[in-house]
């Protein structure tokens, strides 16, 4: 499970509304207890680095991931994963989102509908190279519709 | 001795060890010793044909090698390398 705490979910849903009509991404960092329940405690937005149609694609610079790892080391915390918007469709992932997809990363989506946010869900890629949805508990907006 | 930085993503392959010493030479023997070393790697490096993935970036200092000498740029015993994951997606 996954849950995103209130701070981090503000942080995550406000990049989502701002970006509107476009997507948004950053990234999520916190901590991961033995049982792999996974708690995000901060969220960093991050520039949507796509040349083009950035309301159908997102793209985060290899400049831009190291700050990722790099937040991490300096701040004593896991990265978690990573969060992008879905303008006006479900959170749920697109083949373009799978094949680019890593291991261990929790994909969060969040669905954003006319400017406003609708759910988010998580997702993690498995062995086979496809997504497992990962049980959500968000803490401000309604989940799994 | 080289040092190349495996991300997060793929730390879970490598026993959770961020940063590890490769001997050195090119990046295509560089990356042939981790994946030697760490067997479960591979797929996630590799394309079936054995090239660096393309959703894979692999930079020597803060230099992609997609602007040097590709797999073959060279890797000295000061040389950092950096596995940096290719993060994209979309509608």
């Amino acid at each position: 499970m996954i849950t995103i705490e209130n701070q981090a979910e503000k942080i995550m849903n406000d990049d989502a509304v701002k970006a509107f009509p476009d997507e948004c991404c950053g990234f999520m960092f916190g901590y991961e207890d033995a049982a792999g329940n996974r708690v995000v405690t901060g969220a960093l937005p991050i520039n949507n680095s796509a040349v083009e149609n950035r309301k159908r694609r997102f793209e985060i610079a290899p400049k831009d991931y190291m700050k990722g790892e790099r937040y991490a080391a300096e701040n004593d915390v896991q990265f978690l994963g990573i969060y992008h918007s879905h303008p006006n469709h479900p959170a749920i992932p697109s083949e373009h989102d799978r094949v680019a997809a890593q291991p261990y990363f929790s994909y969060v989506i969040i669905s954003v509908k006319e400017g406003v946010i609708d759910h988010a869900r998580s997702w993690v890629l498995n062995e086979n190279f496809q997504f497992d949805e990962e049980a959500y508990n968000n803490q401000l907006t309604n989940t799994n519709k | 001795m080289a040092t190349i930085i495996i991300p997060t993503p793929l730390r879970k392959f490598t026993n959770n060890t961020a940063k590890l010493q490769i001997a050195g030479g090119t990046i295509e023997s560089s990356i042939k010793e981790l994946t030697t070393n760490f067997p479960d790697l591979k797929r996630h490096l590799l394309d079936e044909n054995g090239r660096i993935r393309s959703f894979v970036n692999i930079f020597v200092g803060d230099e992609d090698i997609r602007d040097l000498q590709q797999e073959q740029t060279l890797v000295k015993d000061d040389t950092v390398v950096s596995i940096i994951p290719a993060i994209a997606g979309g509608l």
